[in-house]
């Protein structure tokens, strides 16, 4: 049976890896390639690179600190950041990362997903979505939110736009609940669910871990594949080895 | 030994090619079939899509020079499936060396596709390639099509089906999951891909 992932999210911010809470006011964490080493000995089971300014600066992602990552580690990892077109990914593939996610590119053209697709495979295409509840009750998509002065608001419903990225080729949803990012009081377990009701592929839980039990629901009652965090696991709040020893005897299976 | 891997246009390579300096030895990555031939092992990776791989490999020769090849071949991932006779996926004939088709997985209730992730190897059988295979290990997956269980496999894995992980004829070999992603597992067995199959 395939196993539910563990994916610690490493923020990338001019080579250095940040974390803000609720997106805002980064602070350093620590370096790259160290940072990878660190999790994929504590037995993470994917990695995701987001460099969080490449987008609103209008620039693709470094792929001198990628080769770097792919030369260290021996688990799968995943970058994001402007990749804006086919050569791009293909810049960022070819150093060595294993899947490439899009998520304010794809808002700006939503046939880069296609193109993707169509070149790599659907397999190799994430897309990232940052969502926010409006005051209607409406999840709508949000863009640029690396940056808080450009973050912008998409006239896009979220569950509208699960449903077209897969149609053009997403292999995998990657879904940023940013009420919930940086709080640790759980992931947005309602929001991931209607989100699972209308996706197929591979769903990645992100934003407001704190504690193991944040985990597992996610897993169980929102079904997640994978379950991203990134502060808990940077500050040490929780250990990977105990969460997923934990994880197993909940009946989740885990790869320990 | 030299060890080349194909550049077949497709993306991706890096990551093999530092899995295999982690067993320090420097893979050249070639497109030149007088390189690929000379080399003691040959490595076809892939990622991507079947169609516009084979179109690639046959517009540049190198479907015929990869065919006739008699040193060992490893096909990772795509590279894998493209050693097959046909692929469902773009509807394409693939290089025709091992006698396997390629189906899309058909998912189903909970089961989503692309497989992709961490999941266990099984019915793993006497084969170089599998040596020291320790059953139910974990491997890691990132596919949508698959090669269905044939006289071909080596390994399984499960799904919703059981489909290959690992297949083999002769001197050619593939892989279903990354081994340059498959921590100790993938490590072990590029280490017998390298060593211990017949040269």
């Amino acid at each position: 049976m395939l196993s539910r992932r563990i994916i610690p999210c490493l923020d990338v911010r001019d080579g250095k890896v940040v974390k803000g809470v609720r997106f805002r006011n980064h602070a350093v964490v620590g370096g790259i390639v160290e940072l990878a080493l660190r999790y994929r000995d504590e037995g993470a089971d994917e990695l995701v690179f987001y460099d969080i300014t490449a987008s609103p600066d209008a620039r693709v992602v470094d792929v001198a600190w990628v080769e770097r990552v792919a030369r260290a580690i021996d688990i799968p990892f995943c970058v994001a950041g402007g990749i804006r077109g086919v050569q791009d990914a293909r810049a960022v593939l070819h150093a060595g990362a294993d899947k490439i996610s899009i998520n304010s590119p794809a808002l700006e053209r939503p046939g880069l997903i296609d193109e993707l697709a169509g070149a790599f495979g659907v397999q190799c295409v994430v897309v990232g979505i940052d969502s926010l509840r409006d005051a209607d009750g409406e999840w709508r998509v949000r863009q640029y939110s690396g940056e808080a002065a450009r973050t912008r608001v998409v006239a896009r419903r979220t569950l509208d736009w699960i449903v077209e990225a897969q149609r053009r080729g997403a292999g995998e949803i990657v879904l940023n609940c940013m009420g919930s990012d940086g709080t640790r009081a759980g992931y947005d377990l309602e929001q991931l669910r209607a989100a699972r009701a209308n996706c197929r592929v591979p769903l990645v839980a992100s934003g407001g871990a704190g504690a193991r039990e944040h985990f597992r629901d996610a897993f169980i009652e929102a079904d997640a594949d994978a379950a991203l965090a990134a502060s808990v696991f940077h500050a040490g709040t929780i250990a990977i080895p105990a969460l997923k020893s934990w994880l197993g005897e909940c009946g989740i299976e885990v790869r320990q | 030994m030299s060890v080349v891997l194909v550049d077949s246009g497709g993306a991706n390579i890096g990551s093999v090619r530092y899995a295999l300096q982690r067993l320090g030895v420097e893979a050249a990555l070639t497109a030149d079939p007088a390189t690929i031939r000379a080399a003691d092992r040959v490595i076809l990776p892939g990622v991507g899509a079947a169609a516009p791989a084979m179109a690639g490999l046959r517009e540049s020769g190198l479907a015929e020079v990869l065919r006739n090849l008699e040193q060992p071949v490893l096909g990772v991932c795509l590279g894998m499936q493209l050693l097959c006779v046909h692929s469902e996926e773009g509807d394409v004939d693939g290089l025709g060396v091992i006698d396997a088709g390629v189906r899309r997985l058909r998912g189903g209730d909970g089961l989503r596709v692309p497989h992709m992730g961490w999941n266990r190897v099984r019915g793993v059988t006497a084969h170089p390639l599998c040596a020291g295979g320790a059953e139910g290990g974990w491997a890691y997956f990132v596919h949508g099509y698959a090669v269905p269980v044939c006289a071909a496999t080596l390994a399984t894995c499960e799904h919703g089906e059981t489909f290959s992980a690992a297949i083999g004829h002769a001197n050619f070999m593939g892989v279903q999951f990354h081994p340059e992603r498959s921590a100790a597992l993938g490590q072990a067995v590029l280490r017998n891909f390298l060593w211990q199959t017949p040269a």
